[in-house]
């Protein structure tokens, strides 16, 4: 326990709850890459275009869930921003995408 | 146009921006506050260029009741949607379009309205047209149309023409 | 693998983990559904799953694990919760309705047609 943690009133760290939050962490990093795995699946097999554009959309969001799952296993906050950047990058592409698929053009 | 209204042309999008700002900084610092506040500002003048038509929000506890049902919505409709990914031998088979003719004219309403469908797995917001007023909608689970009907027009509607009309 | 965690305190450490597997598993059945359904139309109803539930759970572990260890509210987490809610509605009604659109330019039967009367009034206009 850190002199902090004791000031803050906030309570001790309890080493069995830890140890359940560091594998709580890793399964859901498997889960999330599984998810991803999933996506990348639907990109691969379509069969249409915009099955593909769904798989991208979703891969998107999940990418920034697991950046946000890292942060919480370092415990710095760097990867927050990236997850921001990711997810405002993923719609202005899937707009762009669907866009395309309407008009045969992005930019009227 | 009273003088506060001459001032700040949209004080909720004003406070919704400094708001934003602070957060991404992560500071409340009399400095970021400042620099937060000009820009929100100039921000909201430059929306008062888009001329958006005004909202008008009758019933501001009726907006406290319409997020508490779309919340419980969107877990009901999770758990629905997640039980048919999981359990169903044919996923997906029983989805279909399905049209409802509603009353709202509102333009905010409208867009709340496809902005909560969209947000509960299972509806999705399609087509809206706005002379006659029907709207289409994909449902994954289209057993009873009635019953979608019925959420739309009941749970919905009715609440978003009391908060907006 | 790196097996280390944050040292939080016991009761914030189990919040953070429940919050965190509900959201990965939610969001890894809406992934499933994306590659089960069958459907163009239908799969369009599986990440949302991912995008309300699935990322509420994930911010709101971040939210009390970065809480806890800055003794401070941290919610900048709700940036994104906001930013999610409103783009994901604005992004999958869109593909739907490319979708649509060329289901329909394809005559295909499963979707609903003819072209409805505003459209088609736009095209002559073109």
């Amino acid at each position: 326990m850190t002199p902090a943690d004791a000031a803050s009133g906030l309570g001790a760290s309890v080493p069995w709850a830890t140890a359940v939050l560091a594998w709580s962490i890793t399964i859901a990093q498997v889960l999330l890459a599984l998810a991803m795995a999933c996506a990348v699946l639907r990109m691969l097999q379509g069969p249409r275009a915009q099955d593909r554009v769904l798989g991208l959309d979703t891969f998107y969001v999940n990418t920034m869930l697991l950046l946000l799952t890292f942060g919480l296993r370092t415990g710095s906050d760097i990867y927050f921003e990236a997850a921001l950047v990711i997810s405002l990058l993923g719609f202005v592409g899937s707009v762009a995408f669907a866009k395309f698929l309407m008009r045969g053009e992005v930019i009227e | 146009m009273s003088l506060l209204g001459r001032i700040f042309p949209y004080p909720r999008l004003f406070v919704a921006l400094l708001a934003m700002w602070l957060l991404l900084n992560r500071s409340a610092s009399p400095g970021q506050i400042i620099l937060g506040a000009i820009i929100a500002y100039v921000a909201s003048w430059t929306m008062a260029a888009f001329q958006p038509p005004p909202v008008r929000v009758r019933r501001p506890l009726a907006v406290l009741k319409l997020g508490w049902r779309v919340l419980a919505d969107i877990f009901r409709s999770n758990y629905a949607v997640a039980r048919i990914i999981l359990f169903s031998r044919n996923p997906g088979f029983t989805s279909g379009f399905m049209t409802i003719p509603l009353e709202m004219k509102d333009q905010y309403g409208l867009a709340t309205l496809s902005i909560i469908l969209a947000a509960t797995p299972g509806t999705l917001w399609i087509d809206y047209d706005p002379a006659k007023g029907d709207l289409l909608l994909h449902v994954l689970d289209l057993v009873d149309e009635s019953h979608w009907t019925e959420l739309v027009k009941h749970r919905y509607e009715t609440l978003l023409m009391e908060i907006f009309e | 693998m790196m097996m280390n965690a944050p040292d939080l305190p016991g009761w914030a450490a189990l919040a953070v983990s429940f919050f965190l597997m509900a959201g990965a598993i939610i969001t890894f059945i809406g992934s499933v559904g994306l590659w089960r359904l069958e459907s163009f139309y239908a799969r369009v109803h599986a990440p949302t799953l991912g995008a309300t539930l699935g990322t509420g759970g994930v911010l709101i572990a971040s939210m009390i694990c970065f809480s806890v260890l800055q003794t401070r509210p941290v919610l900048h987490e709700v940036l994104i919760a906001v930013f999610l809610t409103v783009t994901t509605p604005v992004t999958l009604m869109l593909l739907a309705r490319a979708a649509l659109h060329r289901d329909r330019v394809e005559a295909s039967p499963d979707v609903p047609g003819p072209r409805l009367p505003w459209e088609r009034k736009r095209r002559q206009r073109q």
